[in-house]
């Protein structure tokens, strides 16, 4: 096929804008936010200038733009060492113990701001019952920092009223950029509707990252922003595999269906080193509206067994066949095998899935009456109603409309429950992501620490929340303090570099061209055919998603294969990524919301890519329940108990993958 | 579940550059035709339901219908959000309706001072552990025992 290029003789050509700044933030959910907060309070006295990029509206962008029931990652009287054996075991036994137990030290400062700056948090009242955020104050219970006792629904979450979470914490991010802003005479640093493409490195400095590109999704603008150091929290990949749902339903993805693999991809483009990107995340749900299960498996202990009423976590035969391939794995009973578990049932024809929201409800009616008489227990009854579906309402509100759709109450009806598409994360209950130097103090190994915190194996580009791996179950809180790690050791990195300038070997006209060429391809074919959305000169955004969902769901292990794989599937797919990859080069853009589209589409393409390669490289099922290698359908310790790392080159598009060792730190 | 707009209530903002729907979707999805200044959904398929759009329009113009692929029609969620507490309604397809109302917040809108009687860093710690705010309260963080 020939090659196209941009000479804006079709499209517009774009006013090219550049910005100068030292600590550059690209993102605006909670780990950017952290990232600003805690950044302008070092930088702003040494001159240092941060600029923050989001491609939405901050008030309202990332994972948290819905809100939220709980924090999940709040340690409280916890020792950090307890969650980093919880985390391990979750995450099948590999995490880098030494990010884990730091981001767990560090986390309860945040959310003692959140709680300062407005977000009402639950407390346990005198009678044990809980208050939500208002009655907890006008009852005069003290603030969590003040050693108020939060309502637990586990041993690390706490409940709190989040509607408006990301709102407040947006507010004290946007105050914190605006000082910053006006100290140090910028015109702007708050970017809003800019949307990423690239990243570059320094054509003088090896190996240090210099710059960033992308484009206005409402103007025709093209920005190119230099920095001194980069803070990079743009999220984790979702929409990468088919979904189960095929039409409208396709928005209602589990994971924030904005997040496009940027993260990834922009580290990717500069070859920061990659680690766990085999691990992948797929909740079990509730079937279809994808609402969280946590509150009422944690807060309400309702139980899900298969339509037989059979705890399929405790089928002795279940167990010994898994025990046979898993190992003490099975044992620990974490998120995976629990799935692993359900899906055997399912797949036996024993489904569908319950959870016995009914039957949960009807133990707490009777335990309510017996303690508090039939007045007072009607009272508690109505207020525990409303807090399950607060739970729904305050962050998955379609799970809410489908039970209104389906006539359920859950506390008369129960409901399905069923494992998702693959997602790709490393903030929740997932671990891939990039390899990042850790904290000094915590007795790692040497060669896990190359002097500041979180910066990845490029030299002033830091990673944090979804993205930066090995290291999940960070969660809102846990994200919001990685970003002020992150943010506060790039300061560090500035200062210690103070002389650098940032150099593109590139021109920025041809930055440009290369970000517009879709919207060129589109301008330029768009009149062959009677119908520009049938056209064989180029691919819309649209229709690339779809393949590459095709690709990575039937190959890859997705749900139409019951998460199966194997090396010659992976092989075989990766032909038709590679092909894919090709037909990147003829995207189509109508405008601007579809060129954010694409470029989002090609950032899916290589996040999966990296993915595929990994759970190709790695020779064993880490993750049963996740995914499954047919040929290799077992955990092996002796020779994977190891970290899989790799790098991309963007240039050859060539992938060196290797073992890096596991070291345990909490025993 | 991806919203809708009434076209009657829609004023499309009155004519601003930007509508508030277009102002907040995470996702871009929201779009006025400025011809008939109405605002509509570009990309169903793509609409997580977040209702921040609902949430945000001031003629209380957007609703949301349920993804029609798993949802059975006449069921909806409707809320009121105020400035420290939310209302909402929910409207079974068998008529059932039940209301909630829940905090949003405890401090105004826009009141957020978020150094106040906080500590300076000290720039002499940059490469110790901790967040200036611990740091400046004295806090020794632990380490692996």
């Amino acid at each position: 096929m020939e090659k196209e290029t941009c000479t804006f003789s079709y499209c517009e050509k774009p006013e090219v804008i550049e910005v100068e700044t030292d600590l550059l933030v690209i993102g605006g959910g909670m780990s950017a936010c952290g990232a600003v907060y805690e950044a302008t309070r070092w930088a702003t006295p040494q001159g240092i200038r941060i600029t923050m990029i989001d491609k939405a509206a901050t008030d309202r962008s990332g994972a948290v733009a819905m809100g939220l029931s709980a924090i999940n990652t709040y340690m409280g009287e916890n020792d950090p060492a307890d969650y980093v054996r919880y985390v391990r075991g979750d995450l099948m036994g590999i995490i880098r113990e030494d990010l884990v137990y730091d981001l767990g030290r560090h986390v309860d400062d945040s959310v003692h701001l959140f709680e300062e700056w407005g977000l009402p948090i639950w407390k346990k009242g005198d009678d044990g019952f809980s208050l939500d955020g208002f009655q907890s104050k006008d009852a005069g219970k003290p603030m969590l920092k003040d050693g108020g006792t939060p309502v637990r629904s586990g041993r690390w979450q706490i409940m709190i009223n989040g509607e408006s979470y990301k709102v407040i914490v947006a507010e004290a991010a946007k105050k914190a950029l605006e000082i910053n802003r006006q100290a140090t005479g910028m015109e702007q640093n708050h970017f809003e509707r800019v949307f990423i493409v690239k990243l570059f490195k320094d054509a003088n400095v090896k190996n240090r990252v210099a710059a960033a590109a992308g484009f206005s999704v409402r103007e025709n603008k093209i920005y190119l922003f230099k920095a001194k150091a980069i803070c990079l929290g743009a999220g984790g990949a979702v929409n990468v595999f088919k979904p189960r749902s095929s039409e409208e339903g396709k928005g209602r993805a589990w994971y924030p269906v904005w997040n496009a693999g940027s993260g990834y991809a922009l580290g990717m483009q500069v070859g920061a080193e990659l680690t766990m990107m085999e691990n992948r995340f797929v909740p079990a749900r509730f079937k279809d509206g994808y609402g969280p299960v946590g509150a009422w498996f944690l807060f309400f202990k309702a139980k899900a067994t298969n339509s037989l009423g059979e705890d399929y976590c405790a089928n002795e035969e279940a167990l010994t066949e898994a025990k046979a391939k898993y190992g003490i794995y099975v044992d620990m009973m974490g998120t995976a095998i629990r799935n692993h578990l359900m899906m055997r049932d399912m797949k036996l024809g024993k489904g569908p899935i319950i959870m016995r929201t009914h039957e949960a409800m009807q133990v707490i009616n009777k335990d309510f009456v017996e303690k508090l008489g039939e007045k007072e227990a009607k009272k508690k009854i109505k207020h525990l109603e409303a807090e399950a579906w607060e739970d729904f309402l305050d962050m998955c509100i379609g799970q809410a409309g489908l039970w209104a759709c389906e006539n359920v109450e859950p506390d008369k009806t129960p409901s399905e429950i069923m494992p998702t598409e693959p997602y790709l994360l490393g903030s929740h209950a997932g671990c891939a992501g990039f390899w990042v130097s850790g904290p000094s103090d915590l007795g790692a190994p040497a060669e896990w620490n190359w002097g500041y915190n979180r910066m990845s194996t490029v030299d002033g580009l830091f990673m944090m929340g979804d993205i930066c791996g090995a290291s999940g179950h960070k969660f809102s809180s846990g994200s919001h303090t990685e970003g002020r790690i992150a943010a506060k050791n790039a300061t560090a990195f500035i200062l210690d570099n103070k002389d650098y300038v940032p150099t593109l070997k590139q021109n920025v006209g041809d930055i440009a061209a290369d970000l517009y060429l879709p919207y060129e391809v589109f301008e330029k074919y768009k009149n062959a055919t009677t119908d520009p959305a049938m056209n064989p000169n180029y691919i819309k955004p649209k229709m690339l998603q779809a393949r590459l969902q095709k690709i990575a769901d039937e190959y890859f292990g997705g749900c139409s294969t019951w998460y199966m794989t194997s090396k010659t599937m992976l092989e075989e797919g990766l032909k038709k990524l590679a092909v894919l990859k090709e037909d990147a080069a003829l995207m189509a853009a109508a405008d601007l919301h579809e060129l954010m589209r694409c470029w989002e589409n090609y950032h899916r393409i290589l996040s999966v890519e990296a993915h595929a390669r990994h759970i190709l490289f790695r020779e064993e099922s880490r993750y049963p329940g996740y995914y499954y290698r047919g040929d290799h359908d077992l955990i092996d310790d002796d020779n994977w108990k190891c970290f899989v790392n790799s790098k991309y080159d963007v240039d050859t598009g060539a992938w060196e993958l290797k073992k890096v060792p596991y070291v345990q730190l909490v025993d | 579940m991806p919203s809708y707009v009434i076209t009657e209530k829609c004023d499309g903002c009155k004519g601003q550059e930007r509508t508030a729907c277009m102002y907040i979707c995470p996702n871009d999805l929201m779009k006025l035709d400025r011809d008939r200044m109405k605002a509509w959904n570009q990309e169903p398929d793509q609409c997580w339901e977040c209702y921040n759009c609902v949430k945000i329009c001031p003629q209380q113009a957007i609703e949301v219908r349920g993804y029609q692929d798993f949802n059975p029609l006449g069921g909806n969620v409707i809320p009121l959000r105020g400035t420290d507490a939310i209302m909402w309604t929910v409207k079974f397809r068998n008529g059932t309706l039940k209301r909630f109302k829940f905090p949003i917040r405890t401090t105004a809108e826009g009141s957020v001072d978020p150094y106040g009687g906080k500590p300076e860093a000290d720039i002499s710690k940059i490469k110790e552990p901790g967040h200036f705010t611990q740091q400046g309260a004295g806090v020794t963080l632990p380490t692996i025992k």
